[in-house]
């Protein structure tokens, strides 16, 4: 069986039913992915599938076998970062940083679904990532700024007010 | 802080046992000498403990303070830079290793010398060791919201400074022109009449040959360049691109990986264990018994879980399996009667004759508050990887304590502190959890068995099941306004007073008040939870005021404020508050204003929440907040810290719970101690006031406000009060 990680063909020698964030951290060494709850609870571990955000803890990595899975690792491209993570660092939306790789990676998809979300959109698409140090207005307020939308929309008042 | 002065730290760091800290010169013969190979290059010279110049006039400073997602570090070396008027870009700084030498001086003087006792949290995390006057301290900690205000206050800006008027002395010599026609800027010395100019480099070397300045001049506010200024962190972006090294990130050469389980109930341990299905599993080398628990080695995180799921372990039979978490409040609250009745409890603060009003009173309010055990749920699960070769051991671990890591891993393994190596890592999350050293201490065990270097990691339900919890608390009120709606009388007794001691008292002129504990521990592993004991009581002592003030129909922002009137700085928030929120304006049936203001670890923060209840659907719409930490070092961070207290807060009001079953904890994962989502996240509107107090705390006091205001809030809404945390006990949807 192989895999396409990051547009890189990898033979798979675990056990099929190996979680793919397992091969990903413990076989191939990508740390970027991170373990946060093991049942798809939080999104630490989120990945793309195929350019949908997956919770990689739970999809065995035989599910990925055809597939095209891109990692926090593969989204700059030729040394320049995705307008997504130049927003988090805009906006400077890390505090210890450990969920980030998810939060960008479910952000990155709702923004090349929709390129123009509304903050209820981006509740629903965001709402799978825990982010424990709470850094959710920062989050919010990067996607806009990756999206070209006016930050201070009134929308909130709409979705949130 | 007393007594704590600038001048006093650096004599008290030079005559303490010879504690060098702080704008102490490298010199032969000097006992800091064993710290060269840690922080000295070829072409360097360490200028002092915290800083050093290399030849390229590059300036690293060492930070004696991990990270765990605070932004200090950046923020400590903003603050030596600008003192010792560096060059910012030329700036870097790196962790202090974990040597003695890097005791976290600054803080334990603060407690030692600052007329402050030690507090539990920080005594907690030593091991084998007594913290005394004068006596090196193992204390190289990241908590109590410390490492700006004491470490960057006494540390860094005191090094900066008097590393500056070192170069500056041995510039004047050099040029034979006094230092009074000198001046520094961007890393160069200047000759006043700009004749002569030269980087601190040149003069780096003869500078470590001078005795430090007692008190070196630090700069007034107005000469700031980099303090209170945004300056973007540099840990950023290495997590954005998942280059960031957590400490479950590590990979060393050899290493297995291992997961474990404790027993589950406290107390208990390891009966006995059949591991033979699980050795005949793929990857799985080898089974482990720690006397309280049982670890699965393997060649992957995946194979050790399937490993220990395969275990068939038996437990011993403990007497706190028939312990529970209702029998847990009911002895709380029996303990508080009984104190009550016998009058013989020390009261913490005695203030007027509360007894006589009280006995003189009608309408007394006599309510019992209750506050959960939490778990810190880091984001990161606990995680160590561990090599142990004959007497040495290798740790590699993201710690708030890496000094104290480093002891007691010695201690555990019987092995002298310094045959310990601790590389530490990047935190993902810390909150106080990562003050102990359970997990690390596990590691170097199970590689000392296994023989090999070990990376032990954590699932999830062992991070939630074996945490030290915020402890759980009942606490009682009794309580009484008069006529006119002014209150009369505060009294206050709850359990297991903790740290810090100042947790329960109330900023309000109230003639009669009496504030004391009783104990009633548990056997229940508890420690330090994001702002510690100040979010439990913050949320009794807020509610309290709260209900006088609904007692009296007074409304509850005028009713604080009439209290305050002695408190200016309080008094500032409120006022701001009250326009932030628009809390004159009227507001829909079923929504409502909740007003809560708290002071710990030298800030002093107010929330306003604004919440509706909609047929039992509970939801924060808005917050509110103003904080005075006396001044933000870095604005842009101090707003973070206080948007990231009031999430972390928020979580734990409207549902955080840990519940005690059977002697061991019920919940397991994030489906059952739930976090605020992005979808409840309420708008958070933060102003910062810089009035000039001595510089408070940022990571923990924007926690305290935020249960009291969102349940003051609902009692405005839906008249019900709140009493016991957490909010979705009431039935409220929360979700």
């Amino acid at each position: 069986m192989q895999v396409t990680i990051n547009g890189q063909q990898h033979m798979v020698d675990v056990a099929p039913d190996t979680p793919l964030l397992w091969f990903i951290r413990d076989t191939l060494g990508l740390t970027g992915t991170k373990y946060g709850c093991g049942m798809a609870q939080c999104g630490a571990c989120t990945v793309h599938l195929n350019g949908a955000p997956i919770r990689s803890c739970v999809t065995p990595v035989a599910a990925a076998e055809g597939a095209q899975v891109t990692t926090i690792e593969g989204l700059a491209q030729e040394g320049q970062l995705h307008p997504v993570q130049q927003a988090w660092l805009d906006l400077q939306v890390p505090q210890c940083g450990y969920c980030q790789s998810g939060q960008i990676l479910s952000a990155v998809a709702l923004l090349e679904t929709n390129p123009n979300p509304s903050d209820e959109d981006i509740n629903v698409a965001m709402s799978g990532n825990i982010c424990r140090c709470g850094m959710y207005t920062r989050i919010r307020a990067a996607i806009k700024q990756a999206a070209g939308v006016q930050v201070f929309d009134p929308a909130v008042e709409v979705a949130n007010g | 802080m007393g007594k704590w002065t600038r001048r006093g730290f650096i004599t008290a760091g030079v005559i303490g046992g010879g504690a060098l800290v702080v704008g102490v010169a490298l010199r032969p013969g000097n006992r800091n000498d064993k710290l060269r190979p840690y922080v000295e290059g070829p072409d360097e010279v360490l200028v002092n403990t915290w800083l050093k110049i290399d030849s390229a006039n590059r300036v690293t400073v060492i930070v004696p303070h991990s990270e765990m997602g605070q932004g200090a570090q950046t923020v400590l070396a903003q603050m030596l830079a600008d003192e010792l008027d560096a060059k910012w870009e030329d700036v870097s700084f790196i962790e202090a290793p974990a040597q003695d030498e890097y005791a976290n001086y600054a803080i334990g003087y603060g407690y030692l010398f600052g007329g402050m006792q030690v507090p539990n949290v920080l005594v907690g995390t030593l091991t084998g060791l007594t913290l005394q006057a004068g006596k090196a301290m193992n204390l190289q900690i990241t908590g109590g919201s410390m490492s700006i205000r004491t470490t960057g206050e006494y540390g860094m800006r005191v090094a900066g400074a008097a590393a500056r008027e070192m170069l500056l002395e041995a510039a004047s010599e050099a040029w034979n022109v006094p230092v009074e026609q000198l001046r520094t800027d961007q890393g160069q010395i200047f000759k006043s009449d700009g004749s002569i100019a030269a980087p601190y480099s040149d003069f780096a070397a003869a500078a470590g040959e001078k005795t430090p300045p007692y008190t070196p001049k630090l700069k007034d506010v107005s000469q700031y360049r980099l303090m209170g200024k945004n300056i973007p962190r540099r840990d950023l972006p290495a997590k954005v691109d998942g280059s960031a090294m957590f400490g479950i990130d590590v990979s060393v050469p050899g290493m297995k990986v291992a997961t474990i389980k404790a027993a589950p109930v406290f107390g208990s341990s390891v009966d006995s264990f059949d591991a033979s299905s699980a050795l005949t599993l793929i990857g799985v080398e080898q089974v482990v018994s720690l006397d309280d628990a049982v670890a699965v080695v393997a060649d992957s995180y995946w194979n050790a879980k399937k490993g220990l799921d395969a275990v068939d372990i038996r437990w011993t039979q403990h007497e706190n399996s028939g312990l529970n978490q209702s029998a847990i409040f009911e002895q709380f609250e029996s303990a508080i009667d009984q104190a009550l009745g016998s009058d013989d409890v020390e009261p913490e603060v005695d203030v007027g004759n509360v007894k006589a009003a009280l006995a003189r009173a009608s309408g007394v309010i006599d309510v019992t508050y209750r506050a959960p055990y939490l778990a810190h749920a880091c984001m990161e699960p606990m995680n160590a990887t561990a090599s142990v070769v004959g007497d040495t051991c290798e740790i590699w671990v993201g710690s708030q304590n890496p000094l104290g890591a480093k002891h007691a891993v010695a201690e555990a393994l019987g092995i002298p502190p310094e045959n310990v190596i601790i590389h530490n890592y990047l935190m993902g999350g810390g909150f106080g959890r990562r003050s102990f050293y359970d997990t690390i201490v596990q590691a170097a065990k199970i590689s000392k068995q296994a023989g090999s270097p070990v990376k032990l990691v954590w699932s999830r339900e062992e991070d939630m099941q074996h945490d030290f919890y915020r402890p759980a608390f009942s606490s009682r009120f009794q309580a009484q306004v008069d006529s006119r709606g002014q209150p009369v009388a505060w009294r206050n007794l709850f359990v297991n007073k903790g740290e810090p001691h100042e947790a329960p008292h109330i900023p309000y002129a109230i003639p009669n008040v009496w504030i004391g504990s009783v104990d009633k521990q548990m056997p229940i592993p508890t420690g330090p939870w994001r702002s510690v004991d100040h979010s439990q009581h913050a949320f009794f002592t807020e509610s309290m005021i709260d209900e006088l003030a609904h007692a009296g129909g007074r409304d509850p922002l005028q009713f604080r404020r009439d209290l305050l009137q002695d408190k200016p700085r309080h008094l500032a928030i409120i006022d701001r508050l009250e326009e932030m929120s628009n809390w004159q304006q009227a507001l829909p049936e079923g929504r409502g204003r909740g007003i809560a203001i708290h002071e710990c670890f030298g800030a002093i923060v107010g929330q306003v929440a604004e919440v509706s209840v909609q047929e039992g659907k509970l939801r924060v719409h808005r917050v509110a907040c103003v904080a005075d930490p006396g001044f933000a070092m870095s604005p842009d961070g101090y707003l973070a810290q206080m948007e990231s207290g009031i999430l972390y807060g928020m979580s734990a009001a409207l549902s955080g719970s840990i519940d005690i079953e059977g002697g061991a904890v019920k919940q397991s994962n994030f489906h059952d101690y739930l976090s605020v989502r992005m979808d409840a996240s309420p708008v958070i509107a933060v102003e910062i006031f810089n009035s000039g107090a001595p510089t408070g705390g940022a990571g923990e006091p924007g926690t305290p406000p935020i249960a009291p205001a969102v349940t003051n809030a609902i009692y405005a809404a839906v008249g019900l009060r709140v009493r016991e945390l957490p909010i979705s006990k009431q039935g409220f949807d929360v979700a």
